[in-house]
């Protein structure tokens, strides 16, 4: 632990080696599928006509909803309700009379290959009686269009939380400020989209499913009932997943449904590869928002009461409940402690692809109102920016704090530790916060402008309710390790392999890890909220140490030796002091089974020793065979990492265009596994939050087409745009709440970049930046019109 | 993003390719594929046939003629962009090309295929427009000789009959004591552009041609305009448009930017070319 071992996955990934869903080869028979989508934002379907596809050669079915029965004939379930969401909406997995965003699946047609299939989809002739769409979120909160009939003002949800009186706090202090403020779509965009292979094996009477997902343990018990399946016959696996970012999280798709109910129904295994036009516009988005935000201080800049109304776009349907907007809602407070607090949101129906969490999820959102709240008042009061900023600080003594919300996972948002002011001081010295002034000065006196910002986020991670691990030595010793969260390229088969090595004593060489297969560990939760270190770098850490003591109870028996006088040290027991007197793993592995299968050298080996009571029976009461640890780690709340982030930006006085100069990161997760990955999760957040602060949005046109769902003018930036160096520093203030003291960093890069490209921006050019993502056109518009005045 | 079904032909001489274009109105000319693979694969065009030119012998070559340089329609920009003689006949056709694409999409896409794919964001074809050069093409009716004026009818659109296959391009040399350059302005590192410039100043002569700023590449003679009114001049005669990327005022702004650029770097371009000639 601790170490900055390098990556065992990526020489697989380096050497194009990885497996992904569209690799898994189901043989020669399989079937490909495609989905008729909707070509309209909002429309009636009056009727569907697949004659023309019928007698296409190697078209093998077309369902559309009519052929769904039973519970696939339902609309997908609402994953997370809330009391709040009184008007939660799913779609179905084929639309039912009606589609409201461009993209929706209508059709589903299963071919001898993609080619066929698509060229059957554009056959399908369907007749719609198109609607007036409500497109973005003015057009939803005017409420004189809806996007679903029962569903008055487009309101799915309005959710109110407030401590102390926060009107009150504000119209008593001395200064009082108001800002509007707006943030666009996004959404996560991993370069592999979705996908579901699946085979169904009459033979066993089971079906085996492959899906690019975050979470196997939910697609499996979805399938199971959606197509009335028992849980036991449903297998689901995780093969290397190309990015997830949260889209991946949603389940079932659509298409996850679909692909098994076909495979099952054509006896011939069938897969479906997403393509990017239909990630774009058929997946999930997020961070749309509009804020309105009323703040009261004092001549510090102590906030002494803060009223935040947002409005959020949650897109056509809410299958993820209310999870992004309360997240927003409660992680706006980033490491701040106002006086009283006050937020209410509604969330609300748009005729656009839905919105779930994508990395940060809900953050951004909440650390930009905040940001621009600080730098706001620290304008009108002439201070420093990191002045005002320390003046709010929650200090390092008034942990655990409990702010008095509700967050999202329904426990009580109370942080577990933290030193913000430490963080500060470091984040000050890594830009060269001080000298800024100065450098200002001197390039402005060349013509040239540039700007500082900075922005500090909390970011609660690793919430529950659990994660399990299962550790098994071998009786070559080596060690393999299961738990069920997936991976989309964080590197778990590295730091679950050191907690182990670490734990257990055994090499790390020696520890395979597996992930996401539901026939390995089949109770799990899935890999979001930053939780896979925490949750099952927990689970695996305990399971290991399970493990290791019933190696040493049964090398103790072996040796003639007191448990307690044993060590582990690379997968040899020995006792200390008398290194003649050892046994392998491997051969203990052998002693724990009193079958005794003498294939191998290490059975040989196991002759020598003899373990076990001749009075009790071989395996006795509350043991069983096999050197194994299995536990389960279940925090009472999420742990609460940190950080803090500057940019320094040069703007083009002539074509507005906005450089990079210095980046600068203070993080802390706690304890850190693996520096190296930590490092990684960190460039590559702030890279995706690059994108979205200065490139990304999602161009929807008035009539709800997107009109920019291709790589080609939907700007993720390219690593020519990234800068070469980040300049990164840690600080370790361990978690009390898990036995490694680690916190989650997954989300965290992503987390303040709006925030800090506005202030930053703003600083360089005088203008007060209220919307985000900013191109070099918006800037150059601002700049014409100059109507907010700083 | 699988391309509807269509016949295929491997053209062995630019004759076979002819007829097979004369014999099929739904067919299309296949080079590099840079630009019409995405396009079927997005099902936005679906031809009935594809007449693939790359194993016809003799059309990658890239001369220098007396005029200037010429380009085979199979010389890959890849392969242009690297050429000594090109960037010594005339400089613009290497600065330009730089800008084009990324370097795997710049080692498949042909110089020639980007010029008749006649795309208003592209670089070459204002290169070609600027510079009066011309494309030489062969069809049905025997070959001709297209001018650069002539050859761009509107967006995506060029002067090339159905069964005509393009089959160079001259690009013409540089003048002595005349200067280019060239600038653009894109979102990210190889992009189209949001607005590009080219620029031609020979004595006097000031010329300066646009991408990415109207629907079709357009050239602007700015002969004897001060050089403090050279960007609103240029406006003039220009439309800027609208796009998810630029407002058209954003885009006017680039091209006041990107002309006062040019101009400027092709005129120290002029003095050290003509130093260079002197010596
Ligand atoms: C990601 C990406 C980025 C790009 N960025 C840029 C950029 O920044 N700037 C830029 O200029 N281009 C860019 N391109 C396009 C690239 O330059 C193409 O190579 C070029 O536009 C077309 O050349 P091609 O040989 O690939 O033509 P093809 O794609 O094969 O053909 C294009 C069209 O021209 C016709 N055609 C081609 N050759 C002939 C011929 N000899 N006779 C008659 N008709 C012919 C075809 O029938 C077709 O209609 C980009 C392409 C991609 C994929």
């Amino acid at each position: 632990m601790g170490q900055p071992v390098q990556r065992v996955e990526d020489q697989r990934f380096l050497r194009g080696l990885g497996r992904y869903v569209d690799d898994v080869d189901t043989g020669p028979g399989t079937l490909h599928a495609a989905v008729l989508r909707s070509p309209h934002a909002h429309a009636r379907i009056l009727d569907i006509d697949v004659e023309a596809v019928l007698d296409l050669d190697g078209v093998h079915a077309v369902y559309t909803h009519d052929d769904l029965t039973g519970p696939m004939a339902e609309p997908l379930p609402l994953l997370i309700p809330h009391p709040a969401l009184t008007h939660g909406r799913t779609q179905h997995a084929l639309a039912k009379d009606e589609v409201n965003y461009v993209g929706e699946a209508i059709a589903f047609v299963v071919a001898d290959d993609r080619y066929v299939a698509e060229d059957a989809v554009a056959r399908i002739v369907v007749t719609y009686d198109v609607l007036p769409p409500v497109v973005g979120l003015e057009a939803a909160r005017a409420g004189e269009r809806l996007v679903h009939d029962d569903v008055p003002g487009n309101l799915a949800a309005r959710l109110e939380q407030e401590v102390g009186d926060a009107r009150a706090a504000i119209a008593a202090a001395p200064h009082r400020l108001e800002l509007d403020l707006t943030i666009e779509r996004s959404a996560c965009m991993p370069l592999e989209g979705r996908g579901t292979v699946a085979r169904w094996e009459p033979d066993l009477d089971r079906l085996q499913l492959w899906t690019s997902t975050q979470t196997s343990t939910g697609v499996r018990a979805a399938v199971a009932v959606k197509l009335g399946l028992d849980l036991g016959q449903v297998d689901v696996i995780t093969p290397d997943v190309g990015g997830g970012f949260g889209v991946k999280v949603v389940h079932p798709w659509p298409e996850e449904l679909l692909v098994p109910y076909a495979a099952r129904a054509l006896g011939r295994p069938v897969k479906f590869t997403e393509d990017r036009r239909e990630h774009f516009i058929s997946s999930a988005h997020e961070r749309g928002q509009v804020q309105h935000v009323e703040v009261g201080f004092d001549d510090d800049g102590r906030v002494l009461g803060l009223d935040v109304e947002f409005w959020h776009d949650n897109g056509a349907y809410t299958p993820y409940g209310l999870i992004v907007p309360i997240i927003t809602s409660t992680q706006l407070l980033g490491p701040y402690k106002p006086g009283a607090y006050r937020v209410v949101f509604e969330s609300l129906y748009t005729n656009t692809v839905i919105v779930t969490p994508y990395r940060g999820a809900g953050r951004p959102q909440g650390c930009y109102a905040m940001e621009r709240t600080m730098d706001a008042v620290a304008a009108y009061l002439g201070k420093d920016r990191t002045e005002v900023r320390a003046a709010n600080f929650i200090q390092p003594d008034e942990f655990p704090y409990d702010h008095g919300l509700v967050f999202q996972d329904g426990r009580e948002l109370e942080y577990d530790s933290g030193d913000y002011p430490a963080s500060l001081e470091k984040l000050k010295e890594l830009v060269g916060w001080d000298d800024f002034p100065a450098y200002q000065r001197e390039m402005a006196a060349q013509g040239r402008r540039v700007g500082i910002g900075l922005a500090c986020y909390v970011e609660g991670t690793g919430v529950g309710p659990y994660e399990g691990a299962h550790v098994h030595v071998e009786t070559s010793g080596k060690v393999k390790v299961a738990t069920g969260l997936t991976t989309q390229g964080q590197g778990h088969a590295t730091v679950f392999a050191q907690l182990v090595a670490d734990e257990l004593g055994v090499r790390f060489e020696d520890v395979e890890v597996v992930t996401g297969d539901t026939r390995r560990m089949p109770y799990a939760v899935g890999t979001y909220a930053s939780r896979a270190a925490v949750m099952s770098g927990s689970a695996v850490h305990l399971a290991a140490r399970r493990a290791k003591e019933k190696a040493l109870r049964i090398a103790a028996d072996a040796l003639e030796a007191d448990p307690a006088d044993l060590q582990i040290v690379d997968g040899v027991v020995s006792v200390k002091g008398a290194p003649d007197s050892a046994i392998d793993l491997g051969t203990v592995s052998v002693l724990s089974n009193p079958l005794r299968y003498a294939f191998d050298e290490a059975s040989k080996a196991a002759t020598q020793f003899s373990v076990g009571d001749n009075s009790l029976p071989p395996v006795p009461e509350d043991e069983e065979p096999g050197l194994e640890g299995k536990d389960f780690y279940s925090p009472p709340r999420a742990t609460f990492a940190s950080g803090m982030h500057a940019v320094i930006v040069e703007t083009d006085p002539e074509t507005a265009e906005v450089t990079i100069l210095k980046y600068a990161v203070v993080h802390d997760c706690g304890h850190l596994i693996n520096p190296m990955i930590v490092e990684g999760q960190i460039h590559g957040g702030v890279a995706q939050g690059i994108g979205g602060a200065l490139y990304e949005r999602m161009a929807y046109d008035e009539s709800g087409q997107l009109l920019n769902a291709s790589f080609m003018d939907f700007l993720m930036p390219y690593v020519t745009e990234i800068p070469d160096g980040i300049d990164i520093d840690h600080l370790e203030t361990p978690s009390p709440l898990n036995p490694l003291g680690i916190k989650g960093a997954g989300e965290a890069g992503v987390i303040p970049s709006a925030a800090v490209f506005a202030a930053a921006i703003e600083d360089a050019e005088g203008l007060a930046i209220r919307a985000m993502p900013i191109s070099p056109s918006d800037l150059h518009t601002l700049r014409l019109s100059q109507e907010h005045p700083r | 993003m699988k391309p509807a079904p269509f016949d295929y032909v491997r053209a062995a001489s630019v004759a076979e390719a002819v007829s097979a274009l004369a014999g099929d109105p739904g067919a299309k000319v296949l080079a590099g594929g840079q630009s019409l693979v995405p396009l079927l694969s997005m099902r936005l065009a679906a031809p009935s046939l594809l007449v693939d030119i790359n194993e016809v012998p003799g059309l990658a070559d890239v001369t220098v003629e007396e005029t200037g340089v010429r380009v085979g329609a199979l010389a890959r920009h890849a392969a242009v962009l690297d050429s000594d003689d090109v960037r010594r006949v005339q400089p613009l056709v290497s600065l330009a090309l730089a800008h084009v694409a990324h370097a795997t999409i710049r080692n498949r896409g042909t110089t020639v295929g980007s010029l008749v794919h006649a795309d208003a964001a592209a670089e070459m074809p204002v290169v070609l427009r600027l510079l009066g050069g011309s494309v030489e093409v062969e069809g049905s009716a025997g070959r001709r000789t297209i001018a650069a004026d002539d050859l761009y009818l509107g967006p995506l659109e060029s002067s090339l009959a159905h069964d005509e296959v393009a089959v160079s391009a001259l690009f013409p040399a540089l003048a002595p004591g005349a200067g280019v350059a060239f600038d653009e302005i894109a979102r990210r590192h190889g992009d189209y552009a949001m607005a590009g410039a080219a620029a031609l100043v020979d004595g006097d002569a000031v010329r300066v041609g646009y991408l990415s700023v109207s629907d079709v590449p357009t050239v602007v003679d700015l002969t004897g305009v001060p050089d403090d009114e050279l960007g609103e001049a240029a406006l003039a005669r220009l439309e800027p448009m609208d796009d998810i990327h630029a407002t058209a005022t954003y885009r006017a702004q680039l091209v006041r930017v990107l002309t006062a650029r040019v101009v400027a770097a092709a005129r120290s371009h002029a003095a050290a070319h003509d130093q260079q000639e002197a010596r």
